[in-house]
C-alpha cells in the first residue's frame, strides 16, 4: 500500500515539476509583451499584444490585408512590406515571393509572427478595406446559373471603392459546410452608389460559396462581406480601351463603365461580352443605356456555340478570336481582362501579338 | 554489473558500429520523411542529437536516483516518454522564438521527435547496458551524431540522385529504402572494429 502511494506519488511529482518548468518557460518565452507596430512611416502607430500573426494582429485593430485562404500561407495574397523586426523571409514564403519582392522585404502576413516592435508598409487603399454587415435587398437571376445579389449596407453604412474592384463574401456555416468560408467576388455596381452594391454570381457544381448562395440565401438575410481588396480598376489615361470579360467576369467592367458614364471619361472603348448562347448573355439592357451614356462605347458580344433558335448574326467564337479579328494594332491601347484564367492568358496572348504593352494589360482572372 | 567499455569507445561506437538508424533501424520515419532536402535533414539531426544528449542525461539521473531507489523500475516507459515529451516541447519554444526559420522548416517533425523511437531506444539501451552517467551521455551524444551523420548522408544521397534515372515504381520512398539499405550494409563493415551490443 505504502509502495503504491509513494509510487503515484513521486511519478506525479515529477509530472508536476516538468509541467511547472513547462509553465514557466512559457511565460518567459512566448510571452512577447506588447508591440508597436508603426505602418507607412509612422502613419498609422499601433500597440499590440505579442505573439500573434501579423494578419491576424492587423485584423484586430481593424486593418484588412487581402487574403483568400484564412491565413493557411497558400492563397500569397496577404503580402505587406515589413522593412523592420520581421526577422529573416521564411521557407513557407518564398514560393509566392520574385527576387523584387524578397529585396523589397516584401512578407506574406499571415506567416510573420510579431515578435517584437515593427515597422511596414501596406498600400494606402488598405485603410479603406473594412468588414460590413449588410442585408440582402434582392437576388436576381441574370441567367440559368448567374444570380445578381443585391446587398444593402447596414454597418458601416457607405463604402468606399474603385469600379473593378472585388470584396470577400463570408459563406457562414451551413450543412456541408463546416466552418465560415470566404469568396472573393467582384462588385457590379456603380462606385457612386455607395450605400449598396451588387454581385454577379456563378454557380459552381458543389462550390461551398454559390451553393449557399443559390440555395439557401434568402432577401432579407444579414450577411458579412469585407473589402474592397484589388489592383483592378480604371487608369488615367486617354488611350482607347478594350475592356474583355466573360461570363460573371463582366462584372467589375460593369462598374468600370459606370465609373465613365457618371464621370463622362470621354474615352473610346470596345466591350466584348463572351459566353456560350444567347440566353447566357446578361445585362443587355443596362449595356445599351450606358452605351448610350458613354458616346464612345461599342459593345460586341461575342457567342462561341450559338443555339440554332438563336438566330445569331453577331461574331461567333472564342472572345479572343473576335478580339483577333476586329483589333489590327493595339499598340496604343489600354486593355481590361476578367474572367476565366484560360481567356485571359489567351486574351494576353493576342494583344501583345496586337503590339500591346504587358504593362498596359490589366486583369482579374476568376479562378 | 557494469561494462568496462570507456565513454570515447562507447561514443565511437554509438555513430558507427552500432548507428541507431543503421544497425538498430531505430527512428526510421523522419529518417526518411526530412531527407529530401540536405539543409533540414541537418536541422532535425541537430535537434535530434541535442534531445536526445540531454534526455539520456536527465533520464539517468530521473532512472537511478528516483525510479530505483523508489522501486518504480516498471514505471520507466511511461516516465522516460514523459521526460522527452517535456524536453522536446520546451526545445520548440525555444527554437520558435529563437529560430522561426529552423521552426517552420521542422514544422511537425519537431513534436514527432518526442516518439522519435530512436531517443526512447537510446535511454532503453542506455539501461539495459548497465552503462554509468558519463558512458550514457556518451552514448546518447555518439547515437545522437550518428543518427545526424546518416540522415545527412541520406539526404545528400538524394539531392543527387533526384536528376538520375529511376525507375519509376521506385521513385520517392521506393529508391530512399534501397539506399538505406545501402548505407546499412556499408556501415556494417565497422562492425568489425568494436561491438557494444
Amino acid at each position: 500500500m505504502v509502495q503504491l502511494a509513494l509510487g503515484l506519488l513521486s511519478i506525479s511529482a515529477l509530472a508536476a515539476f516538468l509541467a511547472l518548468l513547462l509553465e514557466a518557460a512559457h511565460a518567459v518565452l512566448a510571452d512577447y509583451g506588447e508591440c508597436r507596430i508603426s505602418i507607412n512611416e509612422g502613419e498609422k502607430e499601433l500597440t499590440v499584444q505579442g505573439g500573434g500573426k501579423l494578419l491576424g494582429t492587423l485584423m484586430d485593430q481593424g486593418i484588412f490585408i487581402p487574403s483568400a485562404c484564412g491565413g493557411r500561407g497558400s492563397c500569397g495574397l496577404c503580402k505587406v512590406q515589413v522593412l523592420d523586426g520581421g526577422g529573416p523571409i521564411l521557407p513557407t514564403e518564398t514560393p509566392y515571393m520574385d527576387e523584387k519582392e524578397i529585396a523589397e522585404q516584401v512578407r506574406l502576413s499571415c506567416q510573420v509572427r510579431v515578435r517584437n516592435d515593427l515597422l511596414i508598409r501596406i498600400p494606402e487603399e488598405f485603410f479603406l478595406i473594412k468588414e460590413y454587415t449588410a442585408v440582402v435587398a434582392g437576388l436576381r437571376p441574370l441567367t440559368h446559373n448567374i444570380k445578381e445579389v443585391h446587398l444593402k449596407l447596414v454597418d458601416p453604412p457607405e463604402i468606399t471603392f474603385k469600379p473593378g474592384q472585388f470584396i470577400q463574401f463570408q459563406v457562414p456555416e451551413y450543412p456541408g459546410c463546416p466552418e465560415p468560408v470566404y469568396r472573393a467576388y467582384s462588385i457590379a455596381s456603380p462606385a457612386v452608389l455607395r450605400t449598396e452594391i451588387k454581385l454577379v454570381i456563378t454557380r459552381v457544381e458543389h462550390g461551398l460559396a454559390t451553393t449557399y448562395i443559390h440555395t439557401l440565401l434568402k432577401e432579407g438575410d444579414t450577411v458579412r462581406i469585407n473589402g474592397p481588396y484589388g489592383d483592378f480598376y480604371l487608369r488615367h489615361s486617354e488611350r482607347e480601351m478594350i475592356l474583355i470579360g466573360t461570363g460573371s467576369g463582366l462584372a467589375p467592367l460593369m462598374s468600370i463603365l459606370h465609373q465613365m458614364a457618371d464621370e463622362k471619361i470621354d474615352r473610346r472603348a470596345t466591350l466584348y461580352f463572351g459566353v456560350r448562347a444567347k440566353a447566357d448573355l446578361f445585362y443587355q439592357e443596362e449595356i445599351q443605356t450606358l452605351a448610350e451614356r458613354i458616346p464612345g462605347l461599342t459593345y460586341v458580344p461575342v457567342l462561341s456555340d450559338p443555339a440554332r433558335e438563336d438566330a445569331w448574326e453577331g461574331e461567333t467564337g472564342y472572345v479572343t478570336d473576335a478580339v483577333a479579328r476586329r483589333v489590327a494594332d493595339a499598340s496604343d491601347m489600354e486593355a481590361y481582362l476578367c474572367g476565366n484564367p484560360l481567356m485571359i492568358n489567351a486574351a494576353v496572348d493576342i494583344l501583345k501579338s496586337k503590339g500591346l504593352p504587358e504593362d498596359r494589360i490589366f486583369y482579374d482572372k476568376f479562378a | 554489473m557494469e561494462t568496462t567499455l570507456s565513454a570515447p569507445v562507447i561514443f565511437f561506437a554509438a555513430i558507427f558500429t552500432n548507428n541507431i538508424l543503421l544497425a538498430n533501424f531505430l527512428g526510421m520515419c523522419s529518417f526518411l520523411a526530412i531527407s529530401r532536402e540536405l539543409k533540414s535533414a541537418v536541422g532535425l539531426g541537430l535537434a535530434v542529437t541535442f534531445v536526445m544528449t540531454c534526455t539520456t542525461a536527465i533520464n539517468f539521473l530521473v532512472y537511478h536516483h528516483l525510479l530505483v531507489p523508489f522501486g518504480l523500475v516498471h514505471f520507466r516507459y511511461i516516465v522516460f516518454i514523459i521526460v522527452i515529451a517535456a524536453f522536446v516541447q520546451l526545445v520548440e519554444m525555444v527554437i520558435d522564438r529563437y529560430s522561426p526559420a529552423l521552426y517552420v522548416v521542422l514544422g511537425v517533425f519537431l513534436p514527432l521527435i518526442t516518439v522519435n523511437c530512436a531517443i526512447l531506444g537510446v535511454c532503453l539501451f542506455m539501461i539495459i547496458r548497465h552503462y554509468n552517467f558519463i558512458q550514457s551521455v556518451a552514448y546518447g551524444f555518439g547515437g545522437g551524431l550518428g543518427w545526424l551523420l546518416a540522415i545527412t548522408a541520406l539526404a545528400g544521397i538524394r539531392e543527387k540522385i533526384r536528376k538520375a534515372p529511376i525507375p519509376k515504381a521506385l521513385e520517392g520512398p521506393g529508391i530512399s529504402l534501397i539506399v538505406a539499405g545501402l548505407m546499412a550494409l556499408s556501415f556494417m563493415a565497422f562492425s568489425g572494429m568494436i561491438q557494444i551490443g
